[in-house]
């Protein structure tokens, strides 16, 4: 607290603070890369992707207070897009700027008429229906392989056409003024810069008049329609506003991986992004940032636990994976039992706040 | 005329089930307005406890009757205590805090108790040894086991003796006082504290029966099959009118029925485009358009949002 009241009161300290930050992040792949070897730059690349991710569930439930079970189907139907429109599956090659923004809008399209009927039902109704209509669309990505093959069901598609930056593809090695990139080095600066337009738009967005209906919404939406809200457009705009945040990752997901198959898209996956909102702290952007970040890092992690319960015990004991479940749950349960408002909450404007600083 | 039949039998006797789940949601619900999230994984757990007697005593050749009755027992007193400990935990302390809350400790504990089971019984399918030889009645046409209508007569009685319960016992009376206001009741003389633990103890016993149930049916068991189960069980709550004890029992025949219809004639409707590997849809349709249509289900009042 003090601290940040130096940095911020000061301005050359705070420039210096901000450039401190960017040079780390210019040069975390190659640190990374250094000290732990290239598969964690992978991991720093998925976790960017969640930190999207994250962002845009947060506006849905962080925001606007709308609990989503089903938010990885946008991320779904954003990665299908892509895949299915840049890949051999109908020997289709059309270019990331036109998919990227296909893939939002064609999830912005399936979040408002998810939304448009269900929108106006009571908090927990939404989640269950969000919910079904996750799972409706693993069955339909599953099964659309006949009578027409469309996604090829559960095979996936595979070969999908990496993302091209000016004829030059983003999954080959470059080298640029000695400099070797690999592919994930390439891909993490393209995700680097959507997830921090991401961090960007939701800043913005949240002070904005907008995001103080959402909020308004959320803490009583009773209240808010009274004081000349339109609840459902705003709710609706929530809804697509996230779905869009979705479908972008979805499309960056399907280019940087090469191949989508319906299990990259359970509810467990939903619920991971929705765990990484709530442990961060709902309705903080930079909470929401370090959640994502932790709960994709620290999974990997956990890796290690196999070898080291070999070594010490003699036989793995606990499935890695499944110790990695049952973290998770425990986490939401203690979370919400012994800190509610996140790891780092939000810090409400309120009135009196607002009257110290003689406004 | 055989098929329908055949689907009206299999679907009532699915949906006896459906209605037993139903019932453990329509009644926290009632009364707390909370989704249980994790009752269909106390379901589950009952399925796999109930497996694991029977694989235990099957072996050590104790008569079948006796085995069920064992295996009823220690599955609804596991599942008693499971609901108990995870209302005192994981519920009661939220009660007053916001709706999102305690929805999403339900998440946890779903998760937990999945993952719990997994660690003690594995990922594996687990068989259910043979047990009973069900014989096979002649309908019309169509083929009713003995094994179905056991099951149907069971659900139909358990559910029979809660509404008897719930309307006319002592505590029943307080159930109902609590669900339609808790601070009042409370002045009444009722411990609501006391009332809230009894229904989840209820609900969880009912749902250990319908785990058993299901264990018989298909067979097998697995730490995942609570996820579906209590998915179509709510989707029947709401269909009946969520909080409506009669409403969930009617929902779940209705589900019921529903889905083994729409499984079975969908391969002829559509000229064999689509098959039966759909039929999970059907109910996610049916919760869809309930809501979308009428939201406070067949039997619920309308009105009153209590939010």
């Amino acid at each position: 607290m003090n601290l940040s009241a130096k940095v911020s009161g000061n301005p050359q300290l705070r420039w210096a603070l901000w450039a401190a930050i960017a040079l780390l992040l210019l040069t975390l792949p190659f640190a990374t890369e250094a000290l732990f070897g290239r598969s964690w730059v992978r991991i720093i690349d998925i976790a960017l992707l969640f930190v999207m991710l994250a962002l845009g569930l947060n506006i849905v439930v962080g925001f606007a207070g709308l609990l989503d079970l089903g938010y990885i189907a946008f991320f779904a139907v954003g990665a299908y897009g892509y895949a299915l429109l840049a890949s051999p599956q109908f020997a289709v090659h059309w270019p990331f700027y036109v998919l990227l923004p296909l893939g939002a809008a064609a999830a912005a399209v399936f979040g408002i008429l998810l939304g448009a009927p269900t929108l106006r039902l009571r908090g927990d109704y939404l989640a269950i229906v969000t919910l079904g209509f996750g799972e409706i669309i693993r069955v339909l990505l599953n099964n659309l392989n006949r009578p027409v093959n469309i996604t090829n069901g559960p095979r996936g598609i595979t070969l999908i056409d990496p993302i091209q930056l000016g004829g030059v593809s983003l999954a080959q090695t470059h080298e640029i003024a000695g400099i070797t990139l690999p592919a994930v080095h390439n891909y993490y600066y393209v995700f680097l810069f959507c997830a921090v337009l991401t961090i960007a738009i939701s800043l913005r967005l949240q002070h904005s008049r907008i995001g103080r209906a959402w909020m308004a919404i959320r803490d009583d939406e009773l209240a808010a329609s009274a004081m000349g809200i339109h609840t459902r457009n705003l709710k609706l705009l929530a809804f697509a506003m996230g779905a869009t945040f979705g479908g972008v990752a979805g499309g960056l997901f399907a280019s940087f991986q090469g191949f989508v198959s319906p299990a990259s898209f359970h509810l467990i996956d939903s619920i991971m992004v929705l765990s990484m909102v709530v442990l961060g702290g709902m309705g903080n952007v930079a909470g929401v940032v370090l959640g994502a970040v932790l709960l994709t890092v620290l999974p990997e992690a956990l890796r290690y636990i196999g070898p080291l319960q070999q070594r010490l015990l003699g036989e793995v004991l606990i499935d890695p994976a499944d110790l990695r479940m049952l973290l998770f749950g425990l986490a939401l349960v203690l979370m919400m039992l012994l800190r509610p408002e996140g790891l780092w909450p939000v810090r409400r404007r309120s009135a009196k706040a607002e009257a110290a600083h003689g406004r | 005329m055989e098929i329908f039949t055949q689907q009206l039998i299999n679907g009532l006797v699915l949906g006896s089930i459906y209605a037993l789940v139903a019932l453990g949601y329509t009644m926290v619900y009632g009364i707390l307005g909370l989704i249980n999230f994790a009752h269909g994984d106390i379901t589950m757990v009952g399925a796999l406890v109930a497996l694991t007697v029977v694989q235990a005593l099957a072996a050590a050749g104790v008569p079948a009757p006796l085995v069920l009755v064992l295996a009823g027992g220690c599955a609804i007193l596991v599942c008693s205590l499971l609901g108990l400990s995870i209302e005192r935990v994981a519920y009661r302390p939220l009660r007053r805090a916001p709706r999102l809350a305690p929805l999403i400790t339900a998440i946890g504990i779903s998760i937990l108790l999945q993952y719990t089971a997994a660690l003690i019984w594995g990922k594996q399918y687990i068989a259910l040894p043979k047990l009973l030889e069900p014989a096979a009645i002649d309908i019309a046409g169509a083929q009713l086991t003995t094994l179905q209508l056991a099951i149907f007569v069971l659900a139909c009685g358990i559910m029979a003796l809660l509404l008897w319960f719930i309307k006319a016992s002592r505590m029943g009376r307080a159930m109902r006082a609590t669900e339609q206001n808790p601070d009042v009741a409370g002045l009444m003389g009722v411990n609501v504290d006391t009332v809230i633990a009894f229904t989840f103890v209820v609900g969880s016993a009912i749902g250990a029966v319908a785990g058993l149930m299901v264990v018989l049916y298909y067979g097998i068991g697995h730490y995942f099959m609570g996820f579906m189960l209590g998915l179509k069980a709510f989707t029947a709550a709401v269909l009946g009118g969520i909080g409506n004890v009669g409403g969930a029992v009617l929902g779940g025949l209705l589900l019921g029925v529903i889905e083994s219809m729409a499984s079975g004639y969908i391969g002829d409707l559509t000229g064999g485009v689509l098959g039966s590997n759909y039929r999970d849809i059907f109910a996610f349709l049916v919760l869809v358009l309930v809501l979308v249509v009428k939201p406070s289900g067949l039997l619920g009042q309308s009105g009153g949002d209590r939010a």
